[in-house]
């Protein structure tokens, strides 16, 4: 999977939760709650679809690192390198 | 036979706007079953009915705006005798719910209410932008209405942005002016006093990571819901705050129905109820309360589900916010909020150590309680997360 790719899947996981949110709008490296309207339930939702369009596997622990767009792009690029079990 | 009326959702409400039936003439209905769709200030409702029969006839159309109370539908209740119905036109809006039928004039007759063909998603679409499904020719299976027919109905009404803004910024003004009705009565009625403690939620959060450790992620908890369950919880120990205030007395319920404050995209709140609350199990109460969070900004909502809460409780920590000083909704007595859970100075066994620390707060009916019993109820909530392996 190529990081157009992920990239592209956490922009559809995040349209998702928030559908009036702009794509192109989103700056990479600012976090997204400071940038759309989300709580931990959204949130949730967001690390859910990830999950199922990616089939990655996300711990709890781990969910600062996807605050921002190009932090999930960096972790799950990583995750990605070396498939889950 | 029974009439079901335009019911009462919400303090707040004075009339509701009918925008489809379920079931049509002719259609058994059981109890709990949804009958119609309802459109009030504050959200789009599904509403139940609470008898079981068999409809006999429709009094009111979709798209008719009509005060709460007034009859809807004659429901045929099995193995009872027909009687030949009569009932009032249209009962005044400060006359709310009269289950019993009232015999004064003859009944209206009821033009044929037609069920559209359409598919679901087609409905939702068509409701998201404010086209009726009824002015739409469909070109699916048998005439069915599909989701591309309602998409070239939008696109053939001329100015659509202009009219979907403008109806999302009616449904704003009244979701407000519903907001501002509820907490002005609120405010001008209920005696409210206020507490706050601080509840150190280190064993409810340490319990939380490892059991999210162990979770897919489909099932892990978020802690509101550790919260919400200690307050129902804590409501059986302090029955009392589990009141609703109604013609001018307290009335105690036997059921505990946590109302959950929901903010919805694009401004406004709602707080449906979680039924029977102290009874479901964390595992159960996060998938409804996901569901339920995920209907409230879809506009699906339950008739029960917005009318049933027995308290209300609201999260605000995740905005950063420490504590909530909140406005009781009537009828209920009560309100508990939560602040944001922050490592904190904390005093244990006289040395100070940090601690993530949250602010629970309550507000509650003078009338109804006093402080000592609020205090006792909030010192329980705290006893109740400090095991949350028992919640």
């Amino acid at each position: 999977m190529t990081r157009d790719e992920i990239k592209s899947a956490v922009l559809r996981a995040l349209g998702e939760i928030a559908p009036e949110a702009d794509p192109s709008g989103i700056d990479p490296q600012v976090n997204f709650r400071d940038q759309i309207d989300i709580d931990s339930v959204d949130f949730l939702n967001f690390i859910i679809g990830l999950h199922k369009r990616l089939d990655i596997d996300i711990a709890e622990a781990d969910y600062p690192q996807l605050a921002t767009l190009d932090g999930c792009v960096e972790y799950l690029a990583a995750k990605a390198q070396r498939p889950a079990k | 036979m029974s009439i079901f009326v335009m019911p009462k959702l919400g303090a707040d409400m004075s009339e509701g706007k009918l925008i489809a039936w379920r079931r049509s003439v002719g259609d058994a209905v059981t109890r709990g079953e949804i009958i119609a769709d309802v459109e009030t200030d504050k959200a789009d409702i599904e509403v139940e009915v609470f008898t079981s029969g068999v409809i006999e006839k429709l009094l009111v159309h979709p798209g008719e705006m009509v005060p709460i109370g007034t009859p809807m539908a004659i429901i045929h209740e099995e193995g009872k005798p027909l009687e030949a119905v009569v009932m009032k036109e249209s009962p005044p809006p400060e006359q709310p719910a009269q289950p019993s039928p009232v015999v004064t004039a003859p009944v209206q007759t009821t033009r044929a209410v037609e069920r559209l063909r359409i598919s679901p998603a087609a409905k939702n679409l068509a409701k998201e932008i404010g086209i009726d499904p009824a002015s739409v020719t469909g070109t699916g299976p048998g005439g069915r209405i599909t989701r591309e027919d309602i998409e070239r109905a939008a696109k053939a009404k001329a100015p659509a942005a202009e009219t979907i803004t403008d109806r999302q910024a009616d449904k704003q003004s009244r979701m407000r002016q519903a907001i501002a009705a509820a907490m002005a009565r609120s405010k001008r009625e209920i005696p409210h006093y206020y507490l706050s403690t601080s509840i150190d939620m280190s064993h409810a959060m340490t319990w939380l990571a490892e059991e999210n450790l162990r979770r897919p992620v489909e099932d892990r908890l978020l802690y509101g819901v550790l919260l919400i369950k200690a307050v129902a919880l804590a409501l059986r120990e302090a029955p009392e705050l589990n009141s609703l205030w109604s013609d001018g007395k307290v009335v105690q319920q036997s059921a505990i129905h946590v109302g959950v404050a929901i903010s919805l995209r694009g401004g406004g709140l709602i707080a449906p109820a979680l039924h029977n609350t102290d009874q479901q199990s964390l595992d159960q109460l996060m998938k409804n309360f996901l569901d339920l969070v995920r209907r409230a900004r879809a506009g699906t909502l339950r008739g029960s589900e917005v009318s049933d809460p027995t308290i209300t409780v609201t999260s605000l920590g995740e905005m950063g916010v420490e504590t909530v000083f909140g406005i009781i909704y009537p009828p209920q007595t009560a309100i508990v909020g939560f602040g944001k859970v922050a490592q904190r100075p904390w005093v244990v066994e006289g040395q100070v150590v940090a601690r993530p620390v949250m602010q629970a707060s309550l507000s509650a009916d003078h009338r109804v309680t006093d402080g000592h019993k609020g205090g006792l109820f909030l010192a329980t909530v705290d006893r109740l997360l400090q095991k949350p392996e028992s919640l």
